[in-house]
């Protein structure tokens, strides 16, 4: 992470405003989903001494210093598995886990099939990256073939997981991408999953010029912004399996809910939802 | 201070540590007496000869190891062959009539234990014959106490058949 | 995971004929555990087992975690939930706790880690008794902090001491360890459970003032503890395992930090005196004496057994709390007697003993395996007297 602060001061009462300037980047996309989060929750109508959130290690890994909730900041790749402690010591808790992808697909990736397999009652929010930004911009398990990052100099060659396609093979109850730029669709989401029972996801691609974006030509935040808004599509006959991030400007980035209560994550389009909120671009 | 240490050995499936148990709490928790289980854990007690340990005493117990048992039980060829040579010179051995042969030169008595269950109806209570004829010949452990210990151990629907294949056990050892 | 509903009482208040793990597992229900996060190892297994069929029937919650890391973290989750909770694991599970429990110290939350030790390093003999972490659960994990931790050597002590451990761990809000091995864990004997009544017990200590009066979770009085706000409550607490100022916030600060860390070790430190619990047998004219923890104790109580009777003046200082380290009783020892430490490691409770003698410790070691017999140690007594 890179040493400079915004200058901001929101005086909203869902952040800890004592806490502000917040340490993330100019660009740096997580403020602004934290900032999504926290108004679909208070919309939500749920009581929010009730509600907790719970991080790992990380950029993400911040979330929960700002958040004006009980809020825990653990130890890297264990979230899911502290917050699971939470929920079934005290079910009447609202508790959703925002980490990195690093930290819930690397490190933590174990807790996060067995949190789906126990279908275990927790909205899990990733925002992505594509790096491990906290540390200076290394190779991921979700960074890109052929990205570059302080790793992977020459390019990654490996796989990266889709995480759309995971969770949905996992069997989780809701899964939906979107990007820090589609924030009217992503509030919409969080609201969705706060309203249901089981295992969420919510992954959020985010800019992070520092450690992603200047090495891979995506630019500055506004540019790599750009990116996403420019790439991202939104179809619903594209499967999870079908939803894969190529990073590049010719192939499409594709966004929407691919797990919902009628569209089960096994490759088929449930019935069209009509005006649910979330639609394209 | 006196002191008893008991192996109980057969194969697996015949009920030997639960007859060990049996011992073990019938002694410490109904006869006054204290008492140690012992069991012999992972790979070694997963082949076809398993034993259980007990040491009785009047006084608190130390050293909870059974090394040189001067009561053996024992209900399977095999386990004879391997455990004899623990036991000590003028201890005694008790056997299943039905599957050992065996020479020991000391005090030894044999029980058909085997049969005498298949006669109750259920092989798998050769176990208590054995516990009763053990009662009988040692006069370790008070018939009373294990039956006690039976009662309160074994599942509700069992209790009657093992206390029957205990006291049958018990009856051949007062002849004995 | 299992569905909660109460129907069966918590404190099995009688005598029953039970091994260790299963003892230490009825200790954590009396004790009110409300949550058992665990990962299956030998030989521990037989607490989680008993657990997973006991914690249900009294309203409370056990879970079955993808592995030790997670064990760990979801015992600190539901602690700051509100519930007493532990997990039990052995030596390669304790290993891979150590990250969570830094962050348990760190945080100051309290719970409750079982190590049924066998013998290491690695998977070494996974049936057998050792007691060769001992230094583990001093300095297991990164960063300066004092544990507490017990050693129990019979089936009552587990019992016994799991309760107390729970205690220790609310009133102090630390991780308290119990250091069991092997020999304890699986030998069965009588356990003794008081009624519901009688049993000790302590609790956190929590906040006076409603939410919403500039609650700070991490403001200590005099006694060194701060109270603690669970989540839930309305504090809107923040939890770190950054160092982290009264507030709970993060801070920069190598004074803060300091300050952080030495009260977290002085908590402990400064009540030593009550928490280094002692079993003095003998000792009161004895020549030689046995410095002996866990199921070794009982090898080393026979051994001096057999010396009095043979007419040496033998005694044993039998450690039941290994962590704060019971210094103070073994240099007073050692003043007035020759020493002998005996224990199933390589000698990590002689190496500290030596620290606090002036005279030479004699060692009776042995890596584990089998558990440590009377004779080498009665050899060792003999020897010395
Ligand atoms: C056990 C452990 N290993 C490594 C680290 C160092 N570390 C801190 S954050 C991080 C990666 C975070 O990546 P991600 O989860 O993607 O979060 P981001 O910073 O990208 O938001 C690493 C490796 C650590 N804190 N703990
Ligand atoms: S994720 Fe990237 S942009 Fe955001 S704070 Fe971290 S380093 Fe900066
Ligand atoms: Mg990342």
């Amino acid at each position: 992470m890179s040493e400079i602060v915004t200058t901001t001061h929101p005086t909203d009462p869902l952040l800890r405003a004592e806490r502000l300037p917040h340490i993330w980047c100019p660009g740096c996309g997580i403020g602004s989903v934290t900032a999504c989060y926290m108004s679909a929750l208070a919309e939500s109508g749920l009581p929010l001494d009730q509600c907790v959130v719970v991080s790992g290690i990380g950029c993400t890994g911040r979330v929960a210093g700002y958040v004006n909730l009980d809020s825990f900041h653990t130890t890297h790749g264990r979230a899911i598995a502290f917050a699971t402690g939470v929920k079934l010591a005290n079910p009447r808790l609202q508790v959703t886990v925002f980490s990195g992808d690093g930290d819930l697909f690397a490190i933590g990736g174990n807790h996060f099939l067995h949190a789906v397999r126990r279908n275990t009652d927790l909205l899990v929010v990733c925002v992505n990256n594509f790096n491990y930004a906290m540390t200076g911009g290394q190779a991921g398990p979700t960074t890109p073939r052929h990205s570059f990052t302080t790793t992977t100099p020459r390019g990654a060659t490996d796989q990266p997981f889709n995480l759309q396609h995971l969770a949905a093979a996992l069997g989780v109850v809701y899964s939906a991408r979107w990007t820090a730029l589609h924030l009217r669709q992503l509030k919409t989401s969080f609201s969705q999953a706060l309203q249901l029972h089981g295992f969420r996801f919510v992954e959020v691609l985010s800019p992070c010029p520092v450690g992603f974006g200047k090495a891979n030509d995506l630019g500055e935040g506004i540019e790599e912004m750009e990116f996403y808004r420019a790439q991202g599509v939104v179809d619903r006959r594209i499967s999870p399996a079908e939803a894969l991030i190529e990073m590049s400007k010719s192939t499409p980035l594709p966004l929407g809910v691919f797990v919902d209560p009628e569209r089960q994550g096994n490759g088929q389009a449930g019935p069209a939802k009509g005006a649910d909120g979330v639609v394209g671009r | 201070m006196t002191r008893q240490e008991v192996r109980l050995a057969g194969f697996g499936g015949q009920g030997i540590i639960l007859a060990g148990y049996l011992l073990g709490k019938a002694a410490a928790l109904y006869g006054g007496q204290h008492a140690v289980l012992t069991q012999v854990y992972g790979p070694e007690a997963r082949g076809s000869a398993c034993n259980a340990d007990v040491m009785l005493s009047d006084s608190p117990i130390d050293f909870p190891e059974v090394r040189h048992p001067s009561i053996m039980a024992v209900m399977s060829q095999e386990a004879a062959e391997s455990f004899l040579p623990s036991l000590v010179g003028d201890g005694t051995l008790l056997f299943d009539s039905d599957l050992v042969q065996l020479d020991w030169p000391g005090r030894r008595f044999g029980v058909p234990a085997t049969s005498i269950a298949d006669q109750l109806g259920r092989r798998i209570v050769a176990n208590m014959v054995m516990l009763g004829f053990l009662s009988a010949t040692t006069g370790l452990v008070p018939p009373e106490a294990l039956e006690e210990a039976i009662r309160t151990t074994v599942r509700a629907h069992t209790i009657e058949l093992n206390l029957r294949a205990f006291e049958a056990g018990y009856t051949r050892g007062t002849a004995a | 995971m299992t569905v909660r509903q109460a129907h069966q009482e918590r404190v099995r208040t009688g005598d029953h004929f039970i091994n260790g793990d299963v003892a230490c597992a009825e200790g954590a229900l009396a004790a009110g555990c409300g949550l058992f996060a665990g990962y299956p190892i030998t030989p521990s297994t037989e607490i989680a087992e008993h657990l997973a069929r006991r914690l249900p029937e009294v309203g409370g919650t056990f879970v079955q975690m993808e592995d030790e890391l997670g064990s760990m973290a979801a015992v600190l989750g539901a602690s700051w939930a509100g519930a007493r909770a532990m997990t039990a694991t052995s030596g390669p599970g304790f290993s891979l706790m150590q990250e969570n429990i830094g962050w348990g110290v760190l945080t100051e939350t309290p719970c409750v880690v079982v190590d049924v030790q066998r013998p290491g390093p690695s998977t070494g003999l996974p049936t057998q008794t050792s007691q060769s972490d001992v230094m583990q659960a001093k300095w297991g994990s990164h960063g300066d902090y004092e544990p507490v931790a017990y050693a129990p050597a019979s089936p009552q002590e587990m019992f016994d001491l799991t309760v107390l451990a729970f205690n220790t761990a609310d009133r102090l809000r630390i991780p308290v360890f119990i250091m069991a091995d092997e020999a304890v864990g699986h030998i069965t004997e009588r356990v003794r459970i008081p009624a519901a009544e009688a049993l000790p017990s302590s609790s956190r200590p929590r906040p006076t003032d409603a939410p919403g009066n500039g609650f700070l979770p991490f403001k200590a009085g005099p006694g060194l503890v701060p109270p603690m706000a669970h989540a839930g409550e309305g504090y809107h607490i923040h939890i770190t395992g950054l160092t982290h100022t009264e507030r709970g916030y993060p801070t920069n600060s190598a004074e803060v930090h300091d300050r952080l860390v030495r009260r977290l070790s002085d908590k402990v430190l400064r009540r030593a005196d009550e928490l280094t619990l002692v079993e003095r047998v003998w000792l009161d004219d004895a020549q030689v004496a046995v410095v002996a923890y866990g199921g070794t104790a009982r090898s080393a109580r026979q051994a001096v057994r057999i010396a009095r009777e043979r007419g040496v003046r033998a005694g044993l200082l039998r450690l039941i709390t290994l962590w704060p380290f019971p210094g103070a009783a073994i240099a007073q020892l050692g003043l007035q007697t020759r020493l002998v430490v005996a224990e199933s490691n390589l000698g990590q409770v002689a190496r500290e003993a030596e620290r606090y003698t002036a005279g030479q410790v004699y060692r009776v070691t042995h890596a584990g395996g089998h558990l440590l017999p009377p004779e080498p140690i009665l050899e060792a007594i003999l020897e010395r007297a």
